[in-house]
């Protein structure tokens, strides 16, 4: 019997593996020392450990270790990376060319940028959820310093093609940003040859501790940055702060692992992803959001047309899965990348993303896939547009009484 | 979400989901709602000679509390008369429920619901209601 909840949501964020944390565990209590301190032993392990770690990163990405920034996550690292290129190249031209579907980590540095006097331009993907080249050479300007790109869209698991946009940026001298978070031991990163200045990784993802993450800066050629935090001097003066060498040294471990293990690895989780959307796409008025073959192995985001978003989560409250639906508040926020790729907001709603993972089963997957046909074909035999729908009528055709606001006049009235 | 046992109960096992002949004289139906706000609740109600409600029956495409909402209006409304069920009002149907503030709205379209319903039976059945109403007023 499969436990429940089942987790189908290793976008969100993985365990640690066990290897992991049982490496990480002298760091905190025996090797506590501060990697800075040079002037005793103490120190000199934690610096050992951190500049193993450090190669183990640049090993997954394929780059020089002295390329690596360790940052306190993706979040942190997109910030150093954006506003500390803008700022440092700001004489060169003040608009920044992004994505619609980025991580609100790096929407929400550019709208900072925007508010301090930079200009930038938000491209909508097309409706595979992937960047038109064309369009994006089209929004290229004279003063254009700086192009953000993510590598792995974390909601809709697409890949886009950074190598192509990199070499746009390199005939052109623009900076040219990657947020690689969602990417790291799904997709083969290769920075000797991508032509990327500046990548985020995070540790959490790819079954590190939260809290780490690092900056690959290139060096070849070499890109400057303005630093965001100020201290000691570490990280080469790109980012001061004690070094958390537990974490880091997680991050290696997590990184090393990856590295070793992800072919494998990958085989077995796009075959239990092949078979839940085997299982899913068989129901009725289903759709697949985002690619399907430019697409990371772990990932498959599905419409369920005719259910509402927050029934649907709390019918399949024993999966834990994202839904493309906030439902915090009266007015119900679809999600934005859905949006963007065209999906209706009916359709945005009711989706969710599964994200398959490194301790997920087959009997998980099929449990999942039972779970979702039943409670589907409820919410369905509940559902008047269900209803409509098998009875050949075209909900967008019907004009929608909001009877709200005509029988509330009565009460108006007496108040 | 935090919802109150009740929500969760009719949510769990929804009662009298489904459908009468939106064609039937003795059958009201109302529609409310629309499916880019995330609710649409379908509220019919059969209409006894005696101008008592009968039976009620729901479809609702929406959120929990949505469903809960017009789930429980359909416990209300049987053995009413029409003007009786004109009396329910949405913070009736949000107190038995204890609905979340945000989620007072789920309340609002259940009562628009009866009310729609009955307009469309009252559309179908003009004489036969006020007649009933008049004999009353005589008596």
């Amino acid at each position: 019997m499969t436990q429940v909840p089942i987790y189908l949501d290793y976008s969100a964020t993985t365990p640690v593996d066990a290897r992991v944390a049982e490496k990480m565990i002298p760091f905190l209590t025996e090797n506590f020392g501060n990697p800075a301190s040079r002037s005793h032993s103490f120190g000199w392990v934690a610096e050992k450990a951190v500049e193993e770690a450090r190669e183990q990163v640049a090993a997954l990405v394929n780059c020089d270790p002295k390329e690596i920034v360790w940052t306190s996550g993706a979040t942190e690292s997109n910030n150093l990376a954006i506003k500390g290129a803008a700022h440092f190249y700001a004489s060169r031209g003040k608009h920044i060319i992004t994505i619609k579907t980025e991580h609100k980590a790096v929407l929400d540095t550019v709208r900072e940028l925007e508010r301090l006097g930079f200009t930038a331009t938000y491209l909508a993907p097309m409706e595979n959820g992937l960047v038109d080249i064309e369009e994006l050479k089209a929004a290229i300007r004279p003063d254009t310093a700086l192009i953000s790109v993510m590598l792995v869209n974390n909601e809709i698991g697409v890949i886009q093609d950074v190598a192509a946009i990199g070499h746009i940026c390199r005939e052109k001298g623009i900076i040219f940003h990657v947020d690689a978070a969602q990417a790291t031991g799904k997709v083969d990163i290769d920075l000797q040859t991508l032509p990327v200045d500046l990548m985020s990784f995070s540790a959490h993802k790819t079954y590190g501790p939260k809290g780490i993450g690092a900056l690959y800066v290139c060096r070849k050629p070499r890109v400057r940055l303005e630093a965001q935090m100020h201290g000691g001097g570490h990280e080469r003066g790109f980012r001061s702060g004690t070094l958390a060498t537990h974490q880091i040294v997680g991050m290696g471990e997590a990184f090393r692992i990856a590295k070793e293990e992800m072919a494998a690895e990958n085989e077995r989780i796009r075959a239990l992803r092949d078979r839940l959307w085997a299982g899913l796409s068989g129901i009725e008025e289903v759709y697949l959001n985002g690619d399907l073959e430019q697409r990371v192995p772990h990932n498959l985001n599905v419409s369920f047309n005719y259910v509402e978003g927050e029934s649907l989560m709390m019918a399949i409250k024993d999966l834990a899965v994202s839904s493309g639906s906030a439902c915090t508040s009266s007015s119900l926020e679809p999600s934005y990348v859905l949006r963007a790729i065209g999906r209706e907001d009916e359709l945005a709603h009711s989706s969710i993303r599964f994200s398959v993972g490194r301790y997920t089963t087959e009997a998980d997957i099929d449990h999942a896939i039972s779970i979702i046909q039943d409670k589907i074909g409820k919410l369905r035999e509940l559902s008047p547009l269900w209803d409509m729908f098998k009875a050949g009528i075209d909900i967008r055709s019907v004009s929608w009484v909001h009877a709200t606001e005509s029988h509330r006049e009565p009460e108006n009235a007496a108040a | 979400m935090a919802y109150s046992d009740k929500v969760l109960d009719h949510y769990e096992n929804p009662r009298n989901v489904g459908s009468f002949n939106q064609e039937d004289e003795d059958v009201g139906t109302g529609m409310v709602g629309a499916p880019a706000c995330g609710d649409v609740m379908k509220l019919q109600i059969k209409v006894g000679a005696d101008g008592v409600i009968e039976d009620a029956k729901f479809k609702t495409y929406g959120c929990g509390s949505a469903i809960a909402s017009s789930s429980l209006v359909t416990e209300m409304l049987k053995g009413k008369t029409l003007n009786q069920a004109l009396d329910i009002k949405n913070t009736h149907i949000a107190e038995e429920l204890a609905l979340p503030p945000v989620k007072i709205h789920c309340s609002v379209l259940a009562e628009d619901a009866i009310r729609a319903a009955i307009t469309d039976y009252r559309s179908k059945n003009t004489t036969a209601d006020e007649g009933y109403d008049a004999c009353h007023t005589a008596a």
